[in-house]
């Protein structure tokens, strides 16, 4: 196919962005048809950035670090680009890029943020080069698409090993260190955990068995230290920084530590540390990822869970005191097919005051788990919209929360969206 | 070895036995363990190929051991790895022989390409048999060993014979996560009686409410692959 001229695929691409907007349609739609008429658009656009792209990926946590990482360079004055849809695919990535470049085929950024799932991320290696890659873990995820953890690994080794300059990891992961400490081509920085927080932290590997030793760990850049409430203490190249954040949950505090590292080494000493940890302390959740609704004057959190460890982490995280608890289970393509990871998440916190509704295609299995740990339930409604209602209905006077597989969380905000103000994800 | 949700097999012996009556006793064995003395029931679980190497020399050396609560009529049930590694051998995809216990005259050796997705399959015991697998090694039965169900919807030991799983004496094997006991109670609740004769002679089963397995698996049924 002769090469079509890139203002061409713009103008091309943002006429279908547009045309699927009044559809209603999909974000990745457009992206989709500019990959298929320009498969070098991604390249040439974001080869003008003068800081170069970089690249987050892992099983948990990328929206919520692109977030983070996004609004800290944004911070220290430089013009980001990022792929805010949460569609971590390289069509998301084509899509929005078609939302921010001029016809003229210029992007008005000095460097790209980019969040991609460990198979896309491989695939988008291989056209564009990132200056830095930011790995933040490899857990059970989705299994039934990538086969196996350390498949999942190999990916990330290979995304590492095609980065330029510095690889940011986390080096409470076993499999992670094991790629970090095999890297020679590029420069490797840290991130962790003050060991009294390990324990809070499982991996995948020792969900049911001892927490292997960590003693001959690298130093990290940046540690996250203490966490208390909201409050937390962060050891950024050797000083200790506290900050009062907005984030819910023990994750995306550690989450935090994970944007401060990459932040801090692409910034260098041009980092403003005053600046980076105040910015810190106002940004607020990615959507779905403990994001605060308001529902007739109570509020209504969403805590999306894709896999085992993070929703053990998620229901460490939340205190079910105070709260109407609903969870709904998909097992769409996006959300895993395999439900056998419900069977790895330990409920009992949920024990004393039950789950108030079970819902999703799976609502069932999810329901089954239940029973083993022998947690009560008020109703079991497949049907989302109508458990919603239900939900919301029963529980007037109550905070609810939601713990939901990702097609679920869209279905559920797309519903929530009709009595309340719901941000669009654009 | 568990990572594909293998605990859920444990927790409803576990739970199953609490509500017929039983106050059961969970050992986790873990390699280089001291192995129980007093065994009524063997749950293991998958794992990933590293995994299996991992805990090889250890299986062969509690080996003799399996063997003889097996040939004892002890129920045991093994999910994909660990069934593998029931079997004789298992060849991966670069000629690598992890030899078995041959607990069951089975044979494994790495596939091509991972066969993954909701499977249903069908037996004259338990019914249809409905789960999930994720496994690159096909599985070959030899003549002394039973499938535990016939393919109705999935891929099955190998992809190309019609058979899933194995059966030897009380022993069952299958590559059926999901996981396989709470989502299957007939086969949980068989293991259990097996095992409850076994020791007090007789198995009297209080009525469970099984509901929601009931609806699960409906569901299921009606999944893609």
């Amino acid at each position: 196919m002769p090469k079509i001229p890139l203002p061409l695929t713009i103008l091309f691409g943002k006429a279908v962005r547009e045309a699927a907007k009044l559809r209603g349609g999909g974000s990745a739609l457009p992206g989709l048809f500019v990959e298929s008429i320009d498969r070098d658009f991604i390249h040439r656009c974001l080869s003008q950035l003068p800081q170069g792209v970089v690249l987050i990926s892992g099983t948990n946590g990328k929206t919520t670090t692109t977030k983070m990482v996004v609004e800290l360079l944004e911070s220290q004055g430089l013009r980001v680009f990022t792929n805010r849809t949460g569609s971590n695919f390289t069509r998301g990535v084509a899509a929005a890029l078609l939302g921010d470049i001029t016809t003229g085929g210029e992007l008005q950024a000095d460097i790209a943020v980019l969040e991609l799932d460990e198979a896309h991320a491989v695939h988008f290696v291989k056209t564009v080069q990132p200056r830095y890659t930011l790995l933040l873990n490899v857990m059970r995820d989705q299994l039934d698409r990538f086969g196996e953890i350390d498949t999942t690994a190999k990916l990330l080794q290979t995304v590492a090993e095609h980065t330029s300059d510095i690889v940011v990891v986390n080096r409470e992961d076993p499999r992670l260190l094991k790629i970090a400490q095999d890297l020679s081509n590029s420069s490797v920085r840290y991130f962790g955990l003050e060991a009294g927080l390990r324990s809070q932290f499982p991996s995948d590997d020792n969900l049911r068995s001892a927490l292997t030793d960590t003693s001959d760990f690298p130093p990290a850049s940046s540690l996250l230290h203490a966490v208390k409430g909201h409050t937390a203490d962060f050891i950024i190249d050797g000083k200790t920084h506290s900050v009062t954040l907005k984030l819910e949950g023990v994750y995306n505090i550690f989450n935090a530590a994970a944007a401060i590292g990459l932040v801090t080494a692409i910034l260098g000493d041009k980092t403003d540390i005053n600046q980076l940890t105040s910015t810190l302390e106002s940004i607020t959740p990615a959507f779905g990822r403990g994001e605060k609704l308001d529902v007739n004057n109570q509020p209504l959190e969403l805590v999306l869970v894709k896999n085992p460890g993070g929703f053990r982490l998620g229901l460490s995280s939340f205190e079910p005191r105070g709260y109407a608890t609903m969870i709904a289970v998909n097992d769409n393509y996006a959300d895993g097919r395999d439900m056998s990871w419900l069977w790895d998440v330990e409920f009992n916190s949920l024990k004393e005051l039950g789950v108030a509704s079970v819902s999703g295609v799976r609502a069932y299995d999810m329901a089954l788990r239940l029973q083993y740990d022998e947690i009560e339930i008020g109703a079991v409604e497949p049907n989302l919209s109508r458990a919603l209602n239900q939900f919301i209905k029963e529980y007037p006077d109550s905070p609810k929360r939601i713990y939901c597989t990702y097609t679920a969380m869209l279905a559920l905000r797309r519903e929530l969206a009709k009595i309340t103000d719901v941000k669009a994800i654009s | 070895m568990n990572i594909y949700g293998d605990w859920g097999n444990v927790l409803t012996i576990l739970r199953r036995a609490q509500w017929h009556g039983y106050e059961p006793v969970l050992h986790e064995y873990n390699p280089g363990d001291a192995f129980p003395q007093d065994v009524d029931i063997v749950i293991g679980g998958g794992g990933q190929d590293a995994g299996q190497d991992k805990i090889q020399a250890d299986l062969l050396k509690i080996g003799p051991r399996l063997h003889e609560l097996a040939d004892n009529d002890t129920p045991m049930l093994v999910i994909c790895g660990l069934y593998q590694l029931f079997g004789r051998f298992f060849r991966t995809k670069d000629g690598h022989v992890i030899k078995g216990i041959g607990v069951f005259d089975i044979e494994t050796h790495g596939g091509p390409e991972r066969m993954i997705g909701n499977i249903v399959t069908k037996s004259s015991d338990f019914g249809e048999i409905i789960g999930y697998e994720n496994h690159s090694g096909q599985t070959f039965l030899g003549s002394s060993v039973q499938p535990l169900g016939n393919v109705i919807k999935g891929a099955g030991n190998n992809g190309q014979d019609e058979y899933e799983g194995a059966r030897y004496r009380h022993v069952i094997g299958s590559y059926m996560h999901g996981s396989l006991l709470p989502k299957n109670p007939a086969i949980a609740d068989w293991l259990l009686e097996k095992a409850a004769i076994k020791r007090y002679g007789d198995f009297t089963p209080t009525v469970i409410e099984d509901r929601f397995a009931h609806e699960a698996r409906k569901v299921a049924l009606n999944r893609p692959r």
